[in-house]
């Protein structure tokens, strides 16, 4: 069976999503299911110039980086024109990160002209007609190596691939990244952690943390296949979403000590009703340090 | 009627009644037998109802908080603004001080008076989530909507409810010289002054 003919093409991006990619303990059994066409940093079988001229095959498309129409030019020629010539070619298309999926980080450079391939912020751009019945949405910044493993091994062995109203795959962000995480007993109790960088106490009442409500697997799936951002002492910064980048990632919008923004799916009377009954409760184990630590 | 029906109904009545003599004579002067007697059934019926003096006293301040907590959810519900809705989260309050002074007295000379009672069971704010849960939603509609300046939860949650209490309680000294309805304007004024951004 001849494999798939794979192509990564990247926009305006900081190439982080192929950095990350690298990352993979199983990067080239992965790839071996492929047939490299061209890639920003491997091998490929033709060189970038053949594939400005158009006329190289393509099968499964990854696209990283947001995408303007005008002004962004490699070899000469306009990367959107380059895109869509592949786009049209490709079975499946992969938007690899949050930039290449809702606009992302360089987004903000220019919000009227830069968005995602298929989406802007949550809304479908003109494009989205046009490829949405090949589309898959890894949104991330940067994506999990696994989560686009996950989704190539998947095409590669022609397997359907369930996805959600943004075309993300479900098995990847049908979860939040609350799901999983290790302080979530603190969570539960209504814990703050007192600061960052400890495995005790939540950081979704202080510092910011976005897992409640942010779509992803990070605490299902590890990274480097041994932490997360939150398992570390570290918020959330919700880059998997359309939202994403915000501003005062460290800490938590309150209105008067009530979090501005609810777990997701969450009634703000069922989650203030629950608050204000686990806060009544002082659990001596919450209180304490997990471990003593040398000084 | 179903039997549930009926047992539902009872309970309540027990529950009323008992809210009516613990806030007259005071929980520890108030006994089983009295509530019994009252409600003219058997002390052992009673008993089948709540298992102890201690679990009455628990489900009636959860009763008065839902009760209190179910008025102050219409006026979250509405579209009024920040200074009118602490108009009328103040008459609420002191219109059931008027006219049901039990179910505030109750709060004021049981729940916070014999605090030993309501340890096991009532912790913290576990029997009256059902009030402070429509206070949050209130506060955080108002920071939301720019009308009432941000700040801790329980600066102007003691700020408010505080100074509620406190004047039920001087009525219930009597040592207002007017009735409590006539203060419902001024206090309501202070208190959105206090809070406003």
């Amino acid at each position: 069976m001849k494999k798939p003919r794979l192509l990564w093409l990247q926009a305006i991006t900081c190439n982080g999503n192929t950095h990350s990619f690298l990352n993979h303990p199983d990067l080239f059994s992965i790839l071996s299911h492929f047939e490299i066409v061209n890639h920003p940093t491997l091998d490929g079988m033709h060189t970038f110039k053949e594939v400005i001229e158009g006329n190289v095959p393509c099968d499964v498309l990854i696209l990283e980086g947001s995408f303007i129409e005008k002004g962004f030019l490699k070899g000469g020629v306009e990367v959107s024109r380059i895109i869509e010539t592949y786009a049209k070619k490709a079975s499946y298309i992969i938007s690899a990160g949050t930039c290449a999926t809702f606009g992302g980080i360089f987004k903000q450079k220019d919000p009227t002209n830069i968005s995602g391939f298929c989406f802007d912020l949550e809304e479908k751009t003109t494009r989205y007609g046009m490829y949405a019945s090949k589309l898959i949405s890894l949104p991330g910044c940067p994506i999990h190596p696994k989560w686009l493993s996950y989704v190539l091994l998947m095409l590669a062995n022609g397997k359907k691939i369930p996805i959600d109203s943004l075309h993300r795959p479900v098995e990847l962000y049908g979860y939040t990244v609350h799901n999983g995480c290790t302080k979530n007993e603190y969570f539960e109790w209504k814990i703050d952690s007192e600061n960052y960088g400890l495995k005790e106490g939540c950081l979704f009442y202080e510092q910011g943390c976005q897992g409640p409500y942010t779509r992803g697997s990070c605490n299902k799936i590890l990274w480097n296949d041994i932490s997360s951002k939150t398992r570390a002492g570290t918020p959330c910064f919700g880059c998997t979403e359309p939202t994403f980048p915000q501003t005062s990632l460290f800490q938590t919008k309150t209105n008067m000590g009530i979090p501005a923004k609810m777990p997701l799916g969450i009634s703000r009377r069922a989650y203030i009703s629950l608050v204000a009954v686990t806060k009544s409760f002082k659990i001596k184990r919450f209180s304490e340090r997990l471990m003593e630590y040398d000084k | 009627m179903k039997i549930a029906e009926k047992k539902a109904i009872k309970r309540e009545s027990i529950i009323q009644t008992a809210l009516k003599l613990f806030s007259k004579n005071g929980f520890h002067r108030t006994t089983i037998p009295d509530i019994a007697a009252k409600l003219q059934m058997s002390v052992g019926n009673l008993y089948n109802y709540f298992s102890s003096k201690d679990i009455l006293a628990q489900e009636i301040i959860k009763y008065t908080s839902e009760a209190l907590g179910e008025k102050i959810r219409v006026v979250n519900m509405s579209e009024a603004s920040a200074e009118d809705k602490i108009h009328q989260i103040v008459d609420i309050y002191f219109t059931m001080a008027k006219d049901k002074p039990e179910m505030i007295e109750y709060f004021l000379r049981v729940y916070l008076s014999n605090r030993e009672v309501f340890n096991d069971g009532c912790e913290g704010m576990v029997c009256v989530s059902g009030f402070i849960t429509e206070i949050m939603i209130f506060f955080d509609d108002s920071v939301r909507s720019g009308e009432l300046r941000n700040q801790d939860f329980f600066s102007a949650f003691g700020l408010f409810m505080g100074y509620l209490g406190g004047m039920v309680f001087l009525k219930g000294e009597n040592v207002l010289p007017k009735d409590i309805e006539l203060y419902i304007d001024d206090i309501s004024l202070n208190i959105y002054n206090a809070l406003k951004a």
